[in-house]
C-alpha cells in the first residue's frame, strides 16, 4: 500500500467519524442522565434537513447550523416530554420519533423543493468548506508528520474540528464538574440524587437537551459539509452505529472517540475495498466490513468478552412519589 | 357502568383518542404544506375503499401489517420489545426463496406449505439469537434486534448481489420463483371462475394472516403456555414463583414472533413479487410497532389496526397521484405520531379517559 492511499483513507475515516462521534456523545449525555435514546438517527435526519433548507435559503452555513440544532432540539424535547414528564416508554418514543423524522423530512422536502425530498445544491458560503490549518504547507515536506498533518488532520470542515473538540469538553464536564456529577447521579440512582436535593427532572432535561445539541451538529455536518444538500434518509443508519459505538465505548467519552474512529475507519476501508483481493482470504465482501460494527456490538453485549454495563437507571422513569 | 364495561370502553376509547390526535397533528402538517387536510382525508378513503381493486390492495397491505403487528404483539405480551420484525421478515424471504428454488418440481400442494414453513423457520431463527442472548446472557433485546436488522440488511444484500442473482442479471434480485411456489391470488381465482375483476396482489396469505391472528389469540388467552407467557411478561418473579421459566418464555415468544414476521415474506415474495427483491420489506416491519401498540397487543386489535394501516398505505399511494405535494411519506408521519401518542404518551391518554369515564359514572350515580 502506498502512503497516499493511507493518508486519504485516514482523512476519509475522520470525515466518517464526525457524525458518528456527534451522535455517540449525544447518546452518552442522554443515557448517562438515565434516558435511553434510540432516536439519534431521527435527530440527525431532521437536523440535516433543517440545516440544508436554512443554508440554502440564507446562503449561510452558520444559519444552517443554527436551524439544524433547533430542529434536533425540538425532537429531543418531544422525547424528553414523553420520557421525563409522562413516564412513557423510552424505546417506543424513540422508535416513534425515528419514523416521524424519516417521514417528515421526505414529505416536507418533496413539497418544498419537488426533487424527491432533495434540497437545492449548496455552494459557496452556504456550505462548510475544508479549512487549511496554519502551517500545513510549511510542514508538508517533513517526513511522516508533514503528510499526516497536511493531508489527514488539516483540510476538514469546521464541524469536524468542533466534534473532535467535544470529546475533551464532554469528558471534562461529565467527570470533573458539579453538573456532570449530578447528571451521572441521576442516571445511576435518581432516588438518592433526589434525596440530596438534585432535581431529577431538570438534570434529565439537561441531558436530553445536550443530546439534541450534539445531534444538531452531526446532522448539519452531513448535509452542509460532507454533502452539498439533503438527500432522503441520508443518515443511512449512522444513528444506530452511534448507538452501537456507545455500547462499545461503555458510555465513556474517550473510548467513544476511539470506537467511532474505528467504525469510521471501517467505512473508509469498505469504500476502498471494492473489488480488492486480499492474499489468503480472497475477495472481501464490502458487506462483511459494513456489518462489523453491528456484529462486534452484539458480541460485546453477549458478555463473552468483557461486560457492557449501562447506567443503572437508564430507561427507567423516575417516579418521585405515588399520586 | 360496571368495571368490566368501563375497561371495555377504555380499551376502545384510548386507541381512538390516540389515532384521532395523530390525525389532527398530521392534518396540521398537511396545512403547513399548503393542502387541504379534509380533501386529503376524503381522497385517502376513496383511494383505499373506493373500488374492488383498491380494496384488494388495501387488504394486501393489511396482510403485511397483521403479520408484523402480531409479531410485535406476541413479544410485547412476553414483556419484550421486538424492534427486529423487519429484519426477521427479510431473512424469512431468503427461506421462502431457497425452498422454492430448491424444489421447483414439487406439487404446489406440497411446495406452498413447505415454503411458508421455511419462511417461518428462517424468521424464527433470526429472532432466536437475540432471544437467546437476552434469556441466557442478559443482553438488551432492543439493542440486539436493532443490530440484527442491520446485519440482515448486510447479509441479504451480499447474498442477493453475489449468490442469488442469476448470471447476466443486472438487478440484485433472485431468480423468479417457480409458478408452483406462488401463493394463489384472489383475483386469479375470481377470473378462473369467469368473473371480471381487476388483478390485485391480494393472495392466500391474507387468510393465513387471519388464521394466525385467531391462533395467537387462542394460544395467548386459552392455553396454559400462553398464560405463562403473559405472566412472565407482567412479572418475571411471580412467574418464577409459579414455576414458569422466564428465560424459556423469552425464547418461545421470540421464536413465535420471528415466525409471524415471516408471514410478510409469504405475502410479498410468494404472493406478490414472485422473486426475492432487495429491501422488499420496505420498513413494513416497523409498521408492526404502531399496529401492535394501537391494537394494545391483542390479536383482534392488531387485525383492526392492521386494516387501518392497510387503508393508510393504499390511500396514501393513491393520494400521491391526485395531490403530488403529499407523498406516501405522509403515512410514515402518521405512523410515527400513532406510536408516539399510543405508545409513549399512552399513560396521559389513558388517565384522561379514565377520569372522563369515572366522571360520567359518578354523574349517573348522583342523578
Amino acid at each position: 500500500m502506498n502512503s497516499a492511499l493511507i493518508t486519504s483513507g485516514l482523512s476519509a475515516a475522520l470525515d466518517y467519524t464526525t457524525p458518528l462521534l456527534c451522535a455517540c456523545l449525544a447518546g452518552l449525555w442522554s443515557e448517562r442522565a438515565g434516558i435511553v435514546d434510540i432516536a439519534l438517527e431521527g435527530k440527525l435526519l431532521v437536523a440535516a434537513f433543517a440545516a440544508a433548507a436554512a443554508a440554502s435559503a440564507s446562503g449561510n452555513a452558520f444559519v444552517g447550523l443554527a436551524a439544524g440544532i433547533v430542529a434536533s432540539l425540538a425532537l429531543a424535547f418531544a422525547h424528553g416530554y414523553a420520557a421525563i414528564d409522562r413516564n412513557g416508554n423510552q424505546i417506543v418514543s424513540g422508535a416513534a420519533l425515528n419514523m416521524a423524522a424519516s417521514g417528515l423530512t421526505a414529505l416536507v422536502g418533496n413539497a418544498w423543493y419537488h426533487h424527491g425530498g432533495r434540497t437545492p445544491p449548496l455552494a459557496g458560503a452556504a456550505r462548510f468548506r475544508g479549512l487549511h490549518l496554519p502551517g500545513s504547507a510549511a510542514l508538508a515536506h517533513v517526513p511522516w508528520i508533514g503528510p499526516l498533518y497536511a493531508q489527514v488532520i488539516s483540510g476538514h470542515a469546521l464541524p469536524v474540528y468542533a466534534a473532535l473538540a467535544l470529546v475533551p469538553v464532554t469528558a471534562y464536564v461529565l467527570k470533573s464538574t458539579r453538573f456532570g456529577l449530578r447528571l451521572r447521579a441521576v442516571g445511576e440512582n435518581p432516588a438518592a440524587a433526589d434525596n440530596a436535593g438534585i432535581s431529577v427532572r431538570a438534570m434529565r432535561y439537561a441531558g436530553v437537551a445536550l443530546c439534541g445539541l450534539y445531534c444538531g451538529l452531526g446532522g448539519t455536518y452531513l448535509s452542509v459539509a460532507a454533502n452539498a444538500g439533503f438527500l432522503r434518509d441520508m443518515t443511512a443508519g449512522t444513528g444506530f452505529i452511534a448507538l452501537a459505538a456507545l455500547v462499545f465505548a461503555k458510555w465513556r467519552p474517550w473510548p467513544a472517540l476511539a470506537t467511532c474512529f474505528v467504525f469510521g475507519l471501517l467505512n473508509a476501508i469498505a469504500d476502498r475495498l471494492q473489488g480488492l483481493v486480499l492474499p489468503g482470504i480472497g475477495k472481501v465482501p464490502v458487506q462483511a466490513v459494513q456489518a462489523l460494527p453491528y456484529l462486534a456490538t452484539v458480541i460485546l453485549l453477549s458478555g463473552f468478552i468483557g461486560a457492557a454495563i449501562a447506567p443503572r437507571a437508564s430507561g427507567v422513569p423516575y417516579i418521585k412519589a405515588r399520586a | 357502568m360496571n368495571p368490566r364495561q368501563r375497561a371495555l370502553a377504555e380499551a376502545v376509547l384510548v386507541p381512538l383518542a390516540t389515532i384521532g390526535f395523530a390525525f389532527l397533528v398530521s392534518g396540521l402538517v398537511v396545512l403547513v404544506i399548503g393542502e387541504n387536510p379534509l380533501i386529503v382525508a376524503r381522497l385517502m378513503i376513496a383511494g383505499s375503499l373506493g373500488s374492488g381493486a383498491r380494496l384488494g390492495y388495501t387488504l394486501f397491505y393489511t396482510t403485511d401489517f397483521i403479520f408484523a403487528g402480531l409479531a410485535v404483539a406476541v413479544a410485547y405480551q412476553a414483556g419484550l420489545f421486538n424492534i427486529g420484525a423487519d429484519g426477521q421478515a427479510y431473512v424469512a424471504g431468503l427461506g421462502v426463496t431457497l425452498m422454492a428454488l430448491a424444489l421447483p418440481g414439487l406439487s404446489p400442494w406440497l411446495l406452498v406449505p413447505l415454503c411458508v414453513c421455511a419462511g417461518a423457520a428462517f424468521g424464527a431463527l433470526w429472532a432466536l439469537i437475540p432471544a437467546w442472548l437476552q434469556a441466557r446472557r442478559g443482553s438488551h433485546i432492543v439493542i440486539t434486534t436493532i443490530m440484527f436488522n442491520w446485519l440482515a440488511t448486510d447479509l441479504m444484500s451480499y447474498l442477493l448481489v453475489n449468490v442469488l442473482r442469476p448470471k447476466g442479471d443486472m438487478q440484485p434480485e433472485s431468480a423468479a420463483l417457480p409458478a408452483h411456489a406462488r401463493m394463489p391470488a384472489f383475483s386469479h381465482a375470481a377470473q378462473a371462475l369467469g368473473l371480471d375483476v381487476t388483478p390485485t396482489p391480494l393472495n392466500g396469505a391474507f387468510i393465513l394472516a387471519l388464521l394466525s391472528a385467531f391462533g395467537v389469540w387462542l394460544w395467548l388467552f386459552r392455553t396454559r403456555s400462553g398464560f405463562g407467557l403473559r405472566v412472565a411478561g407482567v412479572n418475571r418473579r411471580a412467574a418464577a414463583y409459579a414455576g414458569i421459566s422466564a428465560g424459556t418464555m423469552i425464547i418461545v415468544a421470540m421464536l413465535v414472533s420471528g415466525a409471524l414476521a415471516g408471514g410478510m415474506a409469504v405475502n410479498e415474495v410468494m404472493g406478490s413479487q414472485g422473486r426475492l427483491l432487495i429491501d422488499f420489506t420496505s420498513g413494513f416491519g416497523f409498521v408492526g410497532i404502531a399496529v401492535a401498540l394501537m391494537g394494545r397487543g391483542h390479536p383482534l386489535g392488531v387485525a383492526l389496526a392492521g386494516l387501518l394501516f392497510g387503508m393508510l398505505y393504499q390511500g396514501g399511494t393513491e393520494l400521491a397521484f391526485d395531490v403530488p405535494a403529499v407523498t406516501r411519506d405522509m403515512i410514515l408521519v402518521i405512523q410515527g405520531l400513532v406510536v408516539y401518542f399510543a405508545g409513549a404518551l399512552e399513560g396521559l391518554f389513558r388517565a384522561r379517559i379514565r377520569a372522563l369515564l369515572a366522571g360520567r359514572y359518578a354523574g349517573a350515580a348522583a342523578t
